[in-house]
């Protein structure tokens, strides 16, 4: 049965997507303890995988035994990297199922199944994404998670979340279209489609070139526009605030990250690191255009009004740090870039959280009719705080550790402009999330009083804590911030594990190519 | 000088002229995307992309004088002849589909070197595009839902009478 | 807009045909792509592995039949995404009719009416051969499937959506669209039962004493594909009937 891990997390969800589709139908209330039994399991095998990893090393799935050549069937292939982000997708894929208990219930009773038959289907396709060794196979999985969440972020009840989803659309589909259009320059030049025999192939291919290049191209700009990497990240604010609560609080958290995951991937096995940052003289541009990407979010960051909108701009930044972290050409960088994308997601899912409580309990939809919100939810804030300490960096959270691997990354290659971009950022985070502390602890600015006036009347007395259903995911989420950061060492080595043992690179040369730039 | 530009087009254009074509109607697709006015157009452009990369792949399959993917006719024909050599009598009912499960049971011993993979085409890029076919159908379904539901919400499917109207409520508000 | 797009596409496409001299020429039967081990297999080994003769429809639900499952699975998702994204409750039926002008719309032409009764069923067998002959022929599931919905789609847009509707409900295609997944899976899974991986056809011959491990791919191939035909073609309707009807599910076009 274990070594079945691999497809049991997909089948997993895939049955518990088909048996809410199939009873919920008749009786709406099935739906929501078979999403989160369903993700439970998931969860469970999910860490059985990381355990067989850690063990046992790399493991190799072939889909219907077809491995004698490789490459005519399909591979799923897990090494502690994938199986880290496998965890973290469907940890925080139950986590939003369990938040979810009450908002779907008051919001769209006629459509529950189907809300859940996507949730389940999304997080299906991420955590596939996540675990597969097939390039086109990873096409597929893409698709099923992107129609999922385009109808997700459609069934908002906001006006404008059509428009945000068809903008979506549009952009996602070219994103994936480019995609598909670099893995088929790939396929014409390897002739296969197996991440690892695409490697061997590239490795094997006299001197340079340029349909390899061209691929490459098209394969990173298809996922940056998937991952809202800087100028093409127009899609996410709208799309990301205008959804539902518990559609926001998985898109968010997951989208980008597994972006970043694949682009991660695709250079370290499909494309190689020695490829990469040899043959291309570009990864300079790469980190400079993070560079602007974070600052270019902290900025926007600063100058919204309404919460949600604050934090997907605070997304767009973080992408920053990520896309920078993995093309500096060094072995920290990298490795803070993997431990972020792990971190960024429970931070960012602590986020909007307390943003859909804020919601939810209080019709807060701007940062100023926060105030006063220590008295009346103590317990959200509490919950808030920890997710907003870590997005600033304060120590004992992930948040922190992952800046320092970035920062030291950034020190080691001599990539000062990203190190300053990185501090100007965090101090921008420190001046947003105290901001909010302040009009919170202290009560509004005098000079935003008439904004909340209309409201007050109407909303001030229904005010009250949050239903435990939707505190126990975000305590769970604070408690994973903080077990992130405090078993850093732990998590990295296991990053680490991947980096030195799987790929054709080692630590030593990472180093020294960063040491020369 | 003509030689040689003459080699250039022989050379760029027209040995590869498959992917000039997939390329360009990918850029007339993706031209659309971007820049039309209209939902509906958008979605067409969309269409135009998606299907000029189905072309792509395709045409990437192609070999000079083989068939389709498909072993049949071949392999009854070579069934035939070794059936004429080995003297079985299998080569009497060639294309009757009742009986291909059992000359396949067969054909394995005859057919390892009879088969010559330059007679067909390449069938990968074409399980490829039937899922890229299946993807597209789907996004464009998805797609038509959401822009009739902008059409519900602002009575038209024009983008910038929608970004207007948009604007007009935000004022309001 | 209109110049930052042109330049955005004339850019992208002469990054695309800048790789152009390093491509394999038209119809190269030694290109890369065309000889690799993988192509070679799949033309030499098919025939060996099931006694399929169609190359693509073994590719497509043997050997990388766990693409094609997620592919159902993405049409499932195409269906149910326009249900949630569209699909209203009816009017309360003690209000005012809602729609009296299809009423009258209603009265269809005779000669449609009748070329449509003698065609759907001509469609329908013609479906049921197209994934049935997918073996041996171009064809098989996500084509009959469209086929078998088109024969649907064409009763409703002849007779109305109500009529069609009343022959094929809301509640039974969906359910229809989810068992054909499902389908899709328990093959998979049965081969799991048996001690082999997901999707390994082969071991399923254990289940019959008289059938062969090739014969047990072909066979699984079928109802693979007969799984995906219950979807595609239950999701093709759902999609006309919801985008037809703005989701109310009552008059159509």
């Amino acid at each position: 049965m274990a070594e079945q891990y691999p497809i049991l997390v997909l089948l997993v969800l895939l049955f518990g997507a088909l048996l809410v589709g199939l009873s919920g139908m008749a009786d709406r209330r099935v739906c929501f303890p078979l999403t989160v039994t369903a993700l439970g399991l998931a969860v469970a095998v999910s860490i059985g995988i990381l355990q067989r990893v850690m063990d046992g090393g790399v493991i190799r799935y072939f889909v219907g035994g077809w491995s004698r050549p490789v490459g005519i069937g399909i591979e799923l292939r897990i090494d502690t990297i994938n199986a880290l982000v496998l965890l973290t997708v469907t940890t925080v894929g139950l986590l939003t199922a369990i938040f979810s208990f009450r908002r779907v219930r008051d919001d769209k009773t006629e459509k529950t199944p189907l809300f859940y038959v996507l949730y389940l289907l999304l997080i299906m396709g991420l955590s596939g994404m996540v675990i597969t060794g097939d390039a086109f196979n990873l096409y597929v999985l893409l698709e099923v998670s992107s129609l999922t969440s385009y109808a997700l972020i459609a069934m908002g009840k906001s006006k404008r979340a059509a428009t945000a989803a068809f903008s979506y659309i549009i952009m996602g589909t070219i994103g994936a279209s480019f995609y598909l259009l670099g893995v088929g320059y790939l396929y014409l030049r390897t002739g296969t489609l197996n991440m690892m025999e695409i490697h061997q192939a590239i490795l094997a291919l006299d001197g340079p070139s340029s349909t390899i290049v061209v691929a490459f191209v098209l394969i990173i700009v298809g996922l940056m526009i998937k991952m809202a990497f800087f100028p093409l990240f127009g899609w996410l604010p709208n799309a990301y605030s205008y959804c539902p609560s518990s559609t926001s609080c998985v898109v968010a958290p997951l989208m980008t990250k597994v972006g970043v995951y694949v682009m991660v991937r695709m250079m370290l096995t499909v494309f190689g690191t020695e490829w990469v940052f040899s043959n291309l003289q570009y990864t300079q541009w790469l980190v400079g255009m993070a560079v602007v990407a974070i600052l270019a979010g902290s900025v926007m960051a600063l100058a919204q009004v309404e919460l949600k909108k604050m934090f997907c701009y605070l997304i767009v930044a973080e992408v920053g740090y990520m896309v920078g972290g993995a093309w500096m050409a060094n072995h920290w960088g990298m490795v803070g870039t993997i431990y972020h994308i792990m971190g960024d997601a429970f931070m960012t899912l602590c986020m909007f959280l307390a943003a859909g409580i804020f919601l939810k309990q209080a019709g807060v939809v701007r940062i100023d009719q926060l105030d006063g919100m220590f008295r009346k939810m103590p317990w959200t804030m509490a919950g808030f705080v920890v997710g907003a300490l870590a997005m600033i960096g304060i120590p004992p959270t992930c948040g922190f550790f992952s800046k320092l691997y970035l920062i030291r990354g950034g020190m080691e290659s001599g990539h000062w402009f990203y190190v300053g971009a990185l501090l100007i950022s965090s101090l921008v985070n420190a001046v947003l999330f105290f901001r909010i502390f302040e009009i919170a602890y202290f009560g509004k600015n005098p000079a935003e009083g008439h904004a909340a006036h209309h409201e007050e009347p109407s909303v001030q007395p229904v005010i009250k804590e949050a239903h435990p259903s939707s505190l126990i995911p975000l305590y769970l989420t604070a408690a994973i911030i903080l077990l992130l950061g405090l078993f850093n060492g732990q998590i990295v080595e296991l990053i680490e594990h991947s980096l030195n043992g799987v790929q054709v690179i080692g630590t030593e040369i990472l180093v020294e190519k960063g040491g020369q730039g | 000088m003509s030689v040689m530009g003459s080699f250039i087009i022989s050379q760029y254009v027209l040995d590869h002229f498959n992917f000039w074509v997939a390329v360009i109607l990918m850029m007339i697709g993706l031209y659309a995307m971007i820049t039309k006015n209209n939902l509906i157009k958008k979605l067409i452009g969309m269409s135009i992309f998606q299907t000029a990369i189905i072309l792509f792949y395709v045409s990437a399959g192609v070999k000079e004088g083989a068939t389709i993917p498909i072993l049949e006719h071949h392999a009854a024909e070579t069934e035939q002849v070794a059936a004429g050599d080995a003297g079985a009598e299998h080569g009497s009912v060639v294309g009757a589909d009742h009986d291909v499960s059992k000359s396949s049971e067969k054909a394995p011993a005859h057919e390892v070197h009879e088969i010559n993979p330059d007679d067909y085409s390449n069938p990968l890029p074409h399980v490829l595009m039937l899922t890229a076919i299946v993807v597209g159908v789907a996004t464009l379904g998805v797609a038509l839902a959401v822009a009739q539901v902008i059409y519900k919400n602002y009575g038209t499917l024009e983008e910038d009478e929608i970004l207007a109207k948009i604007k007009a409520a935000e004022n309001d508000g | 807009m209109k110049w930052i797009g042109l330049i955005a596409v004339i850019f992208t496409g002469g990054l695309l045909l800048s790789a152009m001299d390093d491509f394999p020429n038209w119809g190269d039967a030694h290109s890369p792509a065309n000889s690799s081990p993988v192509s070679q297999y799949y033309i030499e080994q098919t025939m060996t592995d099931s006694g399929v003769p169609n190359m693509v429809t073994a590719v497509l639900a043997d050997y990388r039949g766990y693409d094609t499952m997620f592919e159902t699975v993405v049409v499932l998702i195409a269906g149910i995404a326009i249900m949630a994204i569209l699909r209203v409750a009816k009017q309360v039926p003690g209000g005012a009719k809602p729609t009296p002008a299809h009423e009258v719309g209603d009265q269809h032409d005779i000669i449609i009416g009748t070329t449509c009764r003698l065609l759907i069923p001509v469609l329908q067998l013609f479906a049921l051969y197209v994934i049935a002959h997918g073996h041996h022929s171009p064809g098989g599931g996500f084509q009959g499937g469209v086929i078998l919905g088109a024969s649907f789609i064409l009763a409703a847009i002849a007779k109305g959506l109500d009529p069609a509707l009343q022959r094929l409900p809301e509640k039974r295609y969906v359910k229809l669209a989810f068992v054909g997944v499902v389908i899709y899976v328990s093959f998979g899974v049965a081969c799991l039962i048996l001690g082999e991986n997901f999707l390994d056809y082969g071991v399923l011959h254990e289940l019959l004493p008289t059938m062969s491990a090739e014969e047990a791919r072909s066979h699984s191939m079928l109802g693979v594909e007969i799984g995906v035909a219950f979807t595609v073609s239950m999701i093709m309707f759902a999609i006309y009937a919801n985008l037809a009807s703005k989701g109310e599910l009552e008059g159509g076009l």
